[in-house]
């Protein structure tokens, strides 16, 4: 226990991360204001969507004016692909990332030298919150590329003065000869794919000791506690959740201490809202509902009150790690990804809970929805494996009778459980996609 | 006196069954005896061969689900009441049978039932208390 206190003493920037919080909001109004300015005059979008409104940057007086300004949609930025949405001239970026493109065209994001900079920055003070400091060797499993993972954490651990290792993404053999051999001590990726590492390693009976990891710092798509859990005991480490989308910069717009009790959102830099995705109305602090996040520093890409789709809520209640920042949940879904079944919403990590508290049940499912007339169906179909295979009829039956009982009652709708094939769902390496909702060919015509 | 026997997970789907003994086939492995217990979903198939440990390498190879279990084989008087007269004894012992099914192959005229018990071993000592004939594994598998 006094490792993990000395390791929450460490802050990177305790002025801004430890500040008061009426100084904080100040601060957030002063670079708010900075920020609307700038927009205002320099993204067309920004302007347009503004004066549709009726608001001008001078409207907002306080933070609870932030209010009154236009949301920002994923359909926003495609709209202005690929560099409608800059705030600065070319000649001053220095950076080009882009985001996927769930349809049509992938969106773009720039940075100049000083939002790199602060980028950097920003990754660090969560690298240092989850143990990260110059002794580590960290070995980043993200691709390198357009997306923002691989490269945010890159920038951060030179800052901290890691060591870094820039395996990217794919060949699993390859990625645990390496962890072995040059003593890798700080994990990156995304969870499912530090699962697959720990599959593969018991397949080749590997045990965690045998790796020098001590840290696991995981993103890049919603995870549960269990997968938590799971992930420590089976790679002998200390798992903590980050938080970002390009959209906003990259990781680093929030990340978890080693409290693990939420993601500290870095709010000298974004502010904060959480939003009825429905109605668009703002809730109160620590209600659950979709984030939206406004940039207050960012010089090249300015976002203003984008919809990031993910449901999670904040707590500002103080933690014990010292830091005055608040902290978002985990996030539960996302708003677009949220399933209503017969009118109730059902988030796939929910399902992935009970599967995990079934002892050797691998998180292998898939979600089927379906609609038989006007009814909703769930089917969730599971890989079978020797430790949930059974000889007698009556014995398998009884565990699909439990699953789906549990299912039942962890989500308030009934879900058939299929068992499938052991590798009959594709595998995936980044992003798990295990949603299938035919209903969507029915309500297109 | 007990018989070793493989299940396999099979889904719900065409050509499973043929890929199963296909694979078997091209492992050189010869099918004694069959059940298959289904449900609209997926199916239990259960065999007995001349080579098990053979099978379960062929299948785990092609990446079926696999589990090995042990089983009695039990010599049945083939004549009205037969099998009445062996479950009669099983009850009378209180032994559940938790599933059953047929060889193929006769033996000394007597046709033989495969029986998987919630208790293996009360089941062995009721029958050869009461003079039925249980049958060794290596005798099953080269019937």
């Amino acid at each position: 226990m006094t490792g993990v206190m000395t390791a929450e003493m460490t802050i990177w920037d305790r002025q801004y991360e430890c500040m008061p919080r009426e100084l904080l909001r100040e601060l957030q109004l002063q670079r708010l204001q900075q920020t609307l300015r700038r927009v205002y005059t320099q993204v067309p979008c920004y302007q347009n969507k503004f004066r549709d409104l009726g608001v001008e940057p001078g409207d907002i007086r306080s933070l609870e004016d932030l209010r009154h300004l236009p949301f920002t949609t994923k359909e926003d930025l495609r709209l202005n692909y690929p560099y409608g949405m800059f705030a600065v001239p070319m000649r001053e970026v220095v950076r080009i990332h882009s985001s996927s493109g769930t349809t049509g065209k992938p969106t773009v994001v720039g940075y100049t030298r000083n939002d790199i900079r602060v980028w950097s920055n920003l990754v660090a003070r969560f690298m240092t919150a989850a143990g990260v400091t110059a002794d580590d060797i960290v070995h980043i499993a993200f691709g390198y590329g357009l997306f923002t993972g691989a490269f945010g954490l890159h920038y951060g651990s030179e800052e901290i003065g890691a060591s870094v290792i820039p395996i990217s993404s794919g060949n699993t053999d390859k990625q645990l000869m390496i962890m072995q051999d040059y003593r890798s001590t700080a994990l990156v990726c995304t969870p499912s794919y530090a699962l697959t590492l720990a599959d593969r390693m018991q397949q080749k009976g590997i045990a965690p000791e045998a790796l020098a990891l001590k840290y696991g710092l995981f993103g890049g798509e919603p995870w549960s506690e269990e997968m938590r859990r799971e992930i420590e005991n089976r790679l002998g480490l200390v798992a903590t959740d980050n938080y970002g989308l390009s959209e906003v910069m990259g990781p680093g717009v929030a990340g978890e201490c080693q409290c693990q009790n939420g993601m500290h959102l870095f709010e000298d830099h974004f502010i904060a809202e959480i939003i009825d995705p429905e109605t668009g109305a703002v809730l109160d602090a620590g209600a659950e509902g979709e984030l939206v996040l406004t940039s207050i520093t960012k010089e090249a890409f300015p976002i203003i009150r984008y919809r990031t789709r993910d449901i999670t809520r904040l707590d500002e209640t103080p933690c014990a790690c010292g830091r005055t920042l608040v902290r978002m949940m985990k996030t539960s879904g996302r708003s677009d990804d949220m399933l209503i079944i017969k009118g109730v919403n059902v988030f796939p990590t929910q399902i992935e809970e009970v599967l995990f508290q079934v002892e050797g049940c691998q998180p292998h499912y898939q979600l089927v929805i379906e609609r038989e007339g006007t009814l909703d169906t769930l089917e969730v179909q599971v890989e079978v494996n020797e430790s949930i295979f059974f000889d007698e009829m009556k014995k398998q039956r009884q565990f699909v009778d439990m699953l789906q009982k549990r299912l039942l009652s962890a989500l308030g709708v009934g879900a058939r459980v299929k068992l499938v094939e052991p590798s009959s769902m594709p595998r995936y390496e980044g992003k798990a996609s295990r949603v299938i909702d035919r209903r969507r060919l029915v309500d297109k015509k | 006196m007990k018989v070793e026997q493989i299940s396999i997970f099979i889904e719900n789907k065409s050509g499973r069954l043929a890929e199963v003994t296909q694979a078997l086939g091209d492992a050189g492995v010869n099918i004694r005896a069959l059940s298959l217990a289904d449900t609209s979903d997926f199916g239990i198939l259960r065999l007995i061969v001349d080579k098990t440990d053979q099978a379960l390498t062929a299948l785990k190879g092609r990446g079926f689900t696999v589990s090995k279990t042990e089983v009695v084989a039990v010599e049945v008087p083939d004549r009205p009441a037969g099998l009445a007269s062996i479950l009669g004894i099983l009850d009378g012992g209180q032994v559940n049978v938790e599933y059953m099914y047929a060889f193929v192959e006769r033996c000394g005229g007597n046709a033989v039932i495969i029986f998987r018990f919630d208790d293996a071993e009360a089941a062995i000592r009721v029958l050869l208390q009461q003079g039925v004939h249980v049958l060794e594994g290596e005798r099953v598998y080269s019937m």
